[in-house]
């Protein structure tokens, strides 16, 4: 089968600049989750680079690869980051291992390794993460301003110390999400809830520590759409219908309300999705048009997930359920070469090769 | 019937055309319901015995039967036996029955049963019919037992668990979690974990394959237009 590409705006960048300049752009983010929830991050993130960059290298080996060349194209190390920012902190060292086996080998390796894979490797990992150990998954730290007084999230050494041995003395840090909240609500306004509920009432505009994860995100990402990293179909299209979802089950706040548009944005992985995975070129569609259906698509399902799923958040299935169809969308929206006749039909001449 | 045709029967049952591994036969009953030990252990005895019961009988018909009647005729006698197993089931291992549910009755559709009656059984004696269903029935249980342990010990952190629905109550002590009680996978328990488990089965089966024909004279069966074999997952030229 011939796959569709779309011709680059601007000069031709290797696969590695690329990977830089988007692990950079993660940074504002991975700063702000950092100040928020602590070393666990930061374990979380080294972790992962290291077991990913493993797998890929074994993978590779097995396959009889060049090693070094495809590790430094970074696309392995990418996974790995956006896999360990969107891991809650002070996860068990085998459970960090066991995301990244299935992000690097089954996910991207075992269909060919990077420009074959038909799901974004990260979010196969996630994935199979939460369907593979719930508790652990959903149980979010609080951010450091939530915090009582005179606790503080584990230091360095106790941070790494957790992860390693699994000993559980960080109980009592571990709260509810704005997302938990919001869907676990019965009976109040979203008014009242904003007002009795911490998470809320010493947050700006969403859940305190999220609002700054997600605006460091999105920092991130219109750096990205600066460089021409990629276009602004498929984020913009994600974000929009995310809007337009939220806004539509919004009912002016009752109690029946699935959260506002605002809350939407900048709760959970929303900006981190927007722009570091909706936008994986491997996975996603290519045509501007279809990369519009395909944002459309995931943000629908983020809203339809998050409100009315039991998951934490939404983003890994609506990918992965999106990276499924994207191909029929490339299929019915790529537009015909300028001069080619026959328009009735299209693609029957060279899809069977 | 040489020696040596017996033996690459058995090779050809076990390994090299094993029913589950290279035909992909019977997958639906493979990936559903092996997700403990004993489940599999039931599926597979109860396949085991249509599969022998229908090679053999097929074997003693197949003078009588004019090409017109094979298919009418098989029905009836895989139908006769896929009852039969399933009254059997129900009189002594009951729990088990239940738990298998559907894929019992479902046995007459496999594909395993009537690749043996109609490409084998139906041109063999009946000792040769048996003796292959003893093949390939044993190529099916182990390829399930295989499957069902690897699934069992991570989808759900125990091994041998519930063997007293078929062994009565000394096997509840069988019990015990390689991994701790707290361990499991419950992705593995699910659909996704079985096609995983089942393809890196084929994969490790290849790979070992590759690696030993290098050196040996024997020379697995290829799919030709007279042997008439599926091969699904074997190399493909």
């Amino acid at each position: 089968m011939t796959r569709p590409t779309v011709m680059n705006p601007a000069e031709p960048r290797s696969n590695q600049t690329i990977m830089l300049k988007v692990l950079l752009a993660c940074s504002p983010g991975a700063v702000a989750l950092f100040w928020h929830f602590g070393w666990g991050i930061f374990i979380n993130v080294c972790l992962c680079a290291i077991c990913a960059l493993c797998c890929e290298a074994a993978a590779l080996r097995l396959r009889n690869r060049p090693v070094s060349l495809h590790l430094r194209d970074g696309s392995a190390l990418l996974t790995a980051v956006l896999l360990g920012l969107a891991l809650p902190p002070l996860l068990p060292w085998w459970i960090v291992l066991t995301g990244c086996v299935f992000a690097i080998i089954f996910g991207k390796q075992l269909y060919g390794g990077l420009g074959n894979n038909p799901f974004n490797p990260g979010m196969v990992g996630y994935a199979a993460l939460i369907v593979c150990f719930p508790e652990h998954m959903s149980r979010w730290i609080f951010p450091s301003d939530l915090l009582y007084e005179g606790t503080a999230h584990p230091g360095l050494w106790d941070a790494l110390m957790t992860v390693l041995t699994g000993y559980e003395g960080v109980d009592g840090i571990t709260g509810a999400t704005p997302l938990d909240i919001v869907r676990q609500n019965s009976g109040l306004m979203i008014n009242q809830l904003y007002d009795s509920n911490s998470v809320f009432n010493r947050g700006h505009w969403a859940g305190v520590g999220w609002e700054w994860v997600n605006l460091g995100f999105l920092t991130g990402g219109i750096f990205l759409l600066y460089a021409r990293i990629f276009t602004w179909h498929a984020p913009i299209a994600m974000l929009g219908s995310l809007t337009a979802m939220s806004l539509f089950f919004w009912d002016s706040g009752s109690s029946a309300s699935l959260g506002s548009p605002i809350f939407h944005l900048f709760s959970g992985a929303t900006m981190m999705g927007a722009f570091f995975i909706v936008t994986d070129p491997v996975s996603s569609a290519t045509s501007r048009r279809g990369r519009i259906i395909y944002g459309v698509l995931i943000g629908t399902l983020v809203f339809a997930i998050r409100s009315w799923g039991d998951y934490p958040d939404a983003l890994a299935f609506a990918v992965l359920l999106a990276n499924c169809v994207a191909p029929t969308i490339d299929r019915f929206s790529m537009r015909q070469p300028f001069g080619r006749a026959d328009t009735s039909e299209p693609n029957t001449s060279k899809e069977e090769c | 019937m040489n020696s040596s045709s017996l033996i690459s029967l058995a090779r050809n049952g076990l390994w090299h055309s094993n029913p589950s591994l290279v035909r992909l036969l019977g997958l639906s009953p493979l990936l559903a319901i092996t997700t403990t030990v004993v489940q599999a252990l039931g599926l597979g005895l109860a396949s085991f015995a249509v599969i022998m019961g229908t090679n053999i009988s097929i074997a003693i018909l197949r003078t009588r039967l004019t090409r017109a009647l094979h298919v009418p005729a098989l029905l009836v006698i895989i139908a006769t036996l896929v009852t039969c197993t399933e009254l059997l089931m129900q009189a002594f291992a009951y729990s088990l029955y239940h738990l298998l549910g559907i894929f019992i009755p479902l046995i007459a559709t496999n594909c395993i049963v009537w690749d043996r009656a109609e490409t084998f059984a139906n041109r063999s004696s009946v000792s040769l019919a048996a003796y292959d269903g003893l093949v390939t029935g044993t190529g099916f249980i182990s390829l399930l037992l295989l499957v069902g342990a690897v699934r069992e010990i991570l989808g759900r952190g125990t091994l041998f668990a519930g063997m007293e629905l078929l062994f009565g109550e000394p096997a509840t002590s069988w019990l015990c979690h390689p991994f701790g009680t707290s361990f499991e996978m419950p992705l593995f328990a699910l659909p996704p974990g079985g096609f995983i488990v089942i393809g890196l089965l084929i994969a490790l089966k290849n790979t070992l394959d590759t690696r030993t024909l290098k050196n040996s004279s024997y020379n697995p069966p290829t799919a030709t237009a007279e042997n008439n074999l599926a091969r699904t997952t074997d190399k493909i030229d």
